[in-house]
């Protein structure tokens, strides 16, 4: 029988070299004549391992990592394909305390399947979910959705079965599902792993919103900077269409959803939920004021579901094991789990999804190993660039959205980006008015205006000039950003801003 | 110039042909006609807008507003250079100022030899392996200054 050989093919293995890893076991077993099946599989989200090579044994998968092409002959030399020891041996992968310290719902299968193999989908309790949906009425899926305490995970935390009762009890001919892949938060890539991992488990997600809220077509803006998710989506719909998952009557149900993937164009904006929706509409990803809610006046002004992409992959376990189960997960108001994505400097970088609660401080060194230069990790932005940067004496922090609002901070999207000591925070304050000018869609003047100011304002303060009337100047245009933006991205801009300024002064202060 | 090139009238005019009736179709023919032509020309601007009955100011606005969409030729390769915090983090500006040496300009600017595009990126969603790049939709990681030489040699080549 064939030896059968994972090798990832998700973009973070790629980009450390991946594709020539499995060129190269391909051409080594053919030159030693051995029977070998190379499985392209998601990544286990243990990036410092990454190219991770596994091997399928009587006792479970045994990984190598991280496998470049000029070890590869060594490691056929070592007979890694059966038991054989090399430096490079982890040793069963999901043994490794980082894999095994996780509780992997929505990210059951990613780095197991094969992602683009409908058949490996429902091998591995694939489409349950929706075979469960089926046989329940609207408001029943609804109810439990609502009843499992999912908040959106794109960052607002909004409770998603209520977005979805909304669009359930809007009248309407035609109702949309839409999926916010816009993943464009810097330190956070849960969205990418996941729909290039287990892009099934996306478009079950959504198939079952549809059915839930009688809506018959759905998009998954995705963005351009996603190549890799791209053709792993695009394959998956094929497959679906191809076995009656997607399309007029899907399986047999009389039910009809048709779906497929729109790309953005480089717009950061358009990860803000309207603005995304004027993006599919063909026009410029401008801020719409609201009310009216996309719930009830959504994409072409029909009622539609706006969800991120891990709100609905983690509908299909929701579906499969009943609320209750997703529900005993968590801390508080935060239920269930998060996938936390640890990025920057740390040592162990990756995707850990852990029940709400977690304080910061594990995920950063129980997980993360500390810093990877080896130096003390002096600053941390939880939630992508909107998010606060968070010093040492706030790392007890558990990762609850309450608990973090209540220092003035977010969870956001679960993105974990680690600084040390080396970090200058004032420029790290400049950037993020930076990143605000040049990101602003321009509808509203305190963040079109205002992040161009912050950005002169932080250089007057930063070279010395007349610095108490600049920092005064500083916390008031903050203010006004924050309660006179439209959007989050002008209103939430001061986060990153204020809590440099707070926790790290020091660093304004020393021209 | 652009009415110099033969295929922007037939490229956009199979485009619109394919995608006109689609819903909310500016987008997916603009990214169509980029992927063919490399960016998005001004002769093409009336054309589209005539194909979907707006204005040529609305099209224009559309094109502007994204950055993803250009509109002059592109160097044979592009380069989006991430910028982004865990980037940052990771040597991020130091290798920036390593890419504009070796390469010789900024960003938005295409070298001389046209081989080399190079545009700044606010993540790739690589944040897990710092820096970043991508070179025509192929993914770097971990991308020292040493790495970004042997990089951008074999793509040189290509």
């Amino acid at each position: 029988m064939a030896a059968r050989i994972y090798v990832p093919r998700d973009a973070a293995a790629l980009s450390l070299g991946a594709d020539d890893v499995a060129a190269a076991i391909a051409a080594e077993a053919e030159s030693r004549r051995l029977d070998v099946t190379i499985v392209r599989n998601g990544t286990r989200g243990m990036c410092w391992l990454e190219p991770l090579v596994e091997v399928e044994t009587p006792s479970g998968r045994v990984g190598f990592g991280p496998v470049t092409t000029a070890e590869v002959k060594a490691l056929f030399d070592a007979d890694f394909l059966h038991g054989g020891r090399h430096a490079l041996g982890v040793g069963p992968v999901e043994t490794i305390p980082y894999f095994q310290k996780q509780e992997r719902l929505t990210f059951a299968r990613v780095g197991v399947t094969d992602p683009v193999s409908l058949d490996d989908y429902l091998a591995h309790d694939g489409y349950k979910g929706l075979t469960r949906a089926l046989t329940m009425s609207p408001a029943d899926i609804v109810k439990e959705v609502t009843d499992s305490g999912l908040r959106g995970r794109g960052g607002a935390a909004f409770p998603t079965g209520i977005k979805w009762k909304t669009v359930l009890d809007a009248p309407a001919d035609q109702k949309y599902v839409t999926c916010n892949a816009d993943e464009g938060d810097s330190g956070t890539f849960a969205d990418r792993m996941l729909m290039e991992g287990d892009p099934f488990v996306l478009i079950e997600g959504m198939t079952i919103a549809a059915i839930a809220v009688g809506a018959t077509r759905g998009y998954i803006y995705l963005r351009v900077e996603y190549p890799h998710a791209h053709r792993a989506l695009n394959a998956a719909i094929e497959a679906a269409y191809a076995r009656g998952f997607l399309g007029r009557n899907i399986q047999g149900s009389g039910k009809r959803f048709d779906l497929e993937v729109r790309l953005g164009a480089g717009a950061y904006i358009c990860g803000e939920e309207t603005s995304m929706l004027e993006s599919l509409e063909g026009k410029r990803g401008e801020i719409r004021p609201r009310p009216p809610l996309p719930a009830v006046k959504g994409l072409f002004g029909q009622p539609t579901i706006v969800n991120n992409v891990i709100s609905l992959a983690s509908v299909p376990i929701i579906l499969t094991k009943g609320a209750a189960f997703y529900r005993d997960f968590g801390v508080g108001r935060s239920r269930g789990t998060l996938t936390i994505q640890l990025g920057g400097n740390l040592k162990r970088t990756g995707l850990v999804e852990r029940a709400f609660g977690i304080t910061l401080r594990e995920v950063l060194y129980d997980f993360g190993g500390g810093s990877a230069s080896g130096r003390p990790i002096r600053a941390v932005q939880v939630g992508g660039p909107l998010g606060a940067y968070l010093p040492e004496s706030q790392f007890d922090t558990p990762l609850d959205y309450e608990a973090f609002t209540a220092i003035n901070a977010l969870v956001g999207h679960g993105g974990v980006v680690a600084f040390d000591d080396t970090v200058d925070m004032a420029e790290m304050a400049r950037f993020a008015m930076e990143f605000c000018a040049l990101e602003s869609c321009g509808k509203c003047t305190p963040c079109r205006i205002g992040s161009t100011r912050g950005v002169e304002v932080i250089d007057r303060i930063i070279r010395g000039t007349d610095r108490d009337a600049n920092l005064a100047l500083l916390e008031e245009l903050c203010d006004t950003m924050l309660n006179g933006s439209l959007c989050g991205l002008g209103g939430l801009t001061p986060y990153p801003v204020q809590s440099a300024l707070v926790h790290f002064r020091q660093d304004f202060l020393k021209a | 110039m652009d009415h110099q090139d033969p295929r922007i009238d037939e490229v956009v005019a199979r485009v619109l042909s394919d995608l006109k009736d689609t819903p909310g179709a500016l987008l997916p023919i603009l990214h169509a006609v980029q992927r063919e032509l490399g960016y998005v020309p001004a002769s093409a601007v009336p054309l589209i807008a005539q194909g979907l009955n707006l204005s040529r100011a609305d099209v224009h606005g559309v094109i502007s507003f994204y950055h993803f969409f250009r509109e002059s030729p592109p160097g044979r390769h592009t380069i989006h250079l991430c910028r982004a915090e865990a980037c940052q983090a990771m040597n991020q500006r130091a290798l920036e100022a390593h890419a504009k040496a070796q390469l010789g300009i900024g960003f938005h600017e295409t070298t001389a030899n046209g081989a080399f595009s190079f545009e700044p990126v606010y993540c790739l969603g690589n944040c897990a392996c710092s820096p970043a790049m991508m070179i025509d939709g192929e993914l770097y990681g971990r991308v020292t200054p040493q790495r970004f030489d042997e990089i951008v040699a074999t793509w040189e080549r290509k």
